[in-house]
């Protein structure tokens, strides 16, 4: 898994709650065997018209934003749906995190698997994001730094925000660690506990 | 010994080990698969040379992308069958049992594990899907993973997890006739919201919940998702135990009583607090209809469609906005009377046996309008069969309903089973954002009585006060026996 330590890039907003994982990949593309070039689907109903134009309307077509790699979105952000295509999805389009007041739980995880970090701020904070994304052009796009050791985002005119994040899900994000691997690491542990309870008959106390 | 909820006693049996930065190993009893979300985490496994450590404990279904339409045809969809000719390969290669296509046990895989008795009280269950909050109803801690995880269950047998907080969602007083499980739940993710229950474990309680057969609690725990919780769990009990006994993967009459006094301690002990609370009078149930693109956009089907400035944040209010645009809906307007086109009867939320039989009182002796096609997909090949057994399949089809064989179908449209754009449908499945149900699709999710209604008169309609019809014979006998 790739590392994320400290990451500076361009922001784009989607400025509305619940959006849920059928918009950001909708179904037609989970029929696929791979991880991996999902990034044109992402929120495929919402970016093009139906004659297969982007849509201008469509905040993450905005030139402003072109080329970003954090985006800050409204509260309950990924709800619905476990597909981790995604966080692959948003992956593959170059996002490396998402900043928003709270996310659904299946992908805040999901993200985390794939070395992209979710990031929750303040209800205020993101508003204020938005506020200084608004005025963004292509001649000077909005920047931030998100920065996981120091567990704060900041840009270069004086916003500045901590936040938390579970010290298991930090030190798998720095590290890019293989978790699968570390967990085979506990075998014998494992070994032992389904000795410990016979397995096929339910469980005892 | 402090008093334990349900979910901490299940939890706590599951810990194998604790990390030192603070989340635990937990231990999975069943690992469910299915085609869709399995393929890259296979594909991972193979990569890292890794074998599937309890293949015994995992079991495969085809259901998300599957046709429901004649089974001895060749596949239309290239790129489903070559993800369906995936899970049969992968299952064989890793030795992991997989009832596919031609197999009498195929279905949802939240409508198969329980009818197998596969799904068991007292169990953590996984699968890569998010309704697998489905088989809470039995007392197990049953959640949906990523496809990541799911290949760190298929490598370890176990999940890295760290332990969610609870909510109790208590109902006292009586439903109205008329009103269901699904109309409970609904009502409940329009009070909380659909983040309202995030980081969270519902425990469903309260002597309306005591009174629901399985598969009704099975419609109430498949869509705590939908409030945002990871899972949702009702103690069992005596139905619990009724149901599960004699089916195929059960515990055997030898190990039976071992199980079920087991099963009897997976309750929650008086003075066991929540870190949350709702507290919620059944008798004001109304039967649930949703209007928006949320399953929280929901009201009573006296109601009508909300006015987005009515709403208290400016993000509540532009997205009332754009679900009214995307619904085709004007705010105020009533929502009984509102004309539909299609009408969905299935879903892992509403696909089994007992919706069936609801929905077949309804209709039975009527005929579905003629500006509506209506179709069933029974949750599973078996559900089908017992339903085809009691003459049900005939009642829908004398009425106009197309009879299919299982599958998630139109419940998320990855098959042929979509709506057109612009098309509204009755729906008892749980989700309508936007699109999910085909592209321009619009959706409204309510009880498979209120969709049963509403093939036949047209248009949304209260249930309540209809007449309802004697089910077939055959089916009585079955119901009896």
């Amino acid at each position: 898994m790739t590392p994320f330590v400290s990451h500076t890039g361009r922001v784009a907003g989607l400025p509305r709650e619940n959006v849920d994982t059928d918009q950001i990949i909708p179904k037609q593309f989970l029929k696929g065997l791979a991880r991996t070039g999902l990034g044109p689907a992402l929120f495929y109903d919402w970016r093009y018209l139906s004659d297969g134009q982007p849509n201008p309307e469509f905040e993450l077509n905005r030139p402003a934003v072109a080329g970003a790699s954090i985006l800050v979105a409204g509260a309950n952000f990924g709800c619905g749906s476990s597909r981790e295509h995604a966080a692959w999805a948003l992956a593959d389009a170059g996002f490396r995190t998402v900043l928003a007041p709270s996310f659904a739980d299946i992908f805040f995880a999901n993200c985390c698997q794939n070395g992209m970090l979710p990031v929750c701020l303040a209800e205020h904070e993101v508003k204020e994001l938005f506020r200084r994304l608004a005025g963004a052009t292509v001649e000077r796009p909005y920047v931030l730094t998100v920065d996981l050791p120091a567990q704060r985002v900041h840009d270069e005119a004086g916003f500045t925000a901590k936040f938390t994040i579970d010290p298991y899900r930090r030190e798998m994000l720095l590290q890019g660690l293989d978790e699968i691997g570390r967990t085979l690491r506990e075998e014998p542990r494992i070994a032992a506990f389904e000795r410990r309870r016979a397995i096929g008959i339910p469980a005892r106390a | 010994m402090t008093a334990r909820t349900l979910f901490d006693k299940v939890w706590d049996e599951h810990v194998v080990h604790r990390l030192s930065e603070g989340p635990v190993l937990l231990y999975v009893d069943l690992h469910l698969v299915h085609e869709v979300t399995s393929p890259q985490a296979f594909d991972g496994l193979r990569r890292a040379g890794r074998r599937v450590r309890r293949p015994d404990l995992t079991l495969a279904t085809v259901d998300h992308n599957v046709p429901t339409t004649d089974r001895l045809r060749p596949i239309d969809d290239p790129i489903a069958a070559k993800q369906l000719e995936a899970l049969s390969t992968n299952t064989r290669v890793f030795g992991i049992e997989l009832f596919d296509l031609d197999s009498p046990n195929q279905g949802i895989v939240h409508v198969i594990g329980p009818e197998l008795g596969a799904t068991q009280p007292g169990m953590v269950i996984v699968c890569g899907d998010s309704h697998t909050s489905t088989h809470g109803a039995f007392g197990a801690l049953a959640f949906g993973i990523g496809t990541s995880e799911v290949e760190h269950v298929l490598a370890t047998q176990c999940l890295v997890m760290s332990k969610p907080k609870t909510l109790e969602a208590h109902w006292t007083g009586r439903l109205v006739p008329g009103v269901t499980a699904k109309d409970m739940i609904l009502d409940l993710i329009g009070r909380i919201g659909t983040g309202g229950a995030t980081g969270h474990v519902i425990e469903y309680t309260g002597e309306p919940i005591r009174e629901l057969s399985m598969e009704q609690r099975m419609t109430i725990c498949n869509m705590s998702i939908e409030a945002g919780a990871r899972a949702g769990m009702i103690a069992p009990d005596e139905t619990t135990f009724k149901y599960l006994q004699g089916r195929p993967r059960s515990p055997a009459a030898g190990a039976w009583n071992a199980a079920v006094q087991h099963w009897r301690e997976l309750h929650s002990d008086p003075g066991a607090t929540y870190d949350a609370r709702v507290a919620i009078d059944a008798a004001t149930v109304a039967p649930q209809v949703t209007w928006g693109t949320s399953p929280g956009m929901v009201t009573s089907i006296k109601g009508r469609v909300p006015d987005p400035k009515q709403f208290e944040t400016e993000a509540e209010r532009s997205a009332a906005k754009r679900a009214l645009e995307y619904m085709g809906l004007k705010a105020g307007i009533p929502l009984e009377g509102l004309p539909i086109e299609r009408v969905f009867l299935g879903s892992c939320t509403n696909g089994r046996i007992g919706d069936l039989r609801a929905a077949a009182r309804v209709v039975r002796g009527r005929s579905v309008a003629p500006t509506v096609r209506a179709m069933v997909v029974p949750g599973s090949m078996r559900v089908k069969a017992a339903a085809e057994r009691e003459g049900l399949d005939k009642v829908f089809t004398d009425a106009g309903f197309e009879w299919r064989n299982a599958g998630c179908s139109m419940c998320l449209g990855m098959n042929a089973d979509v709506l057109r754009s612009g098309e509204r449908c009755a729906s008892t499945s749980n989700r309508n954002f936007e699109g999910r149900q085909g592209k321009g699709g619009r959706t409204h999710l309510m009880s498979p009585e209120m969709a049963a209604a509403a093939a036949i008169a047209g248009c949304l309609v209260d249930v309540r006060g209809w007449n309802l019809a004697d089910l077939p014979e055959s089916a009585e006998l079955d119901l009896a026996s």
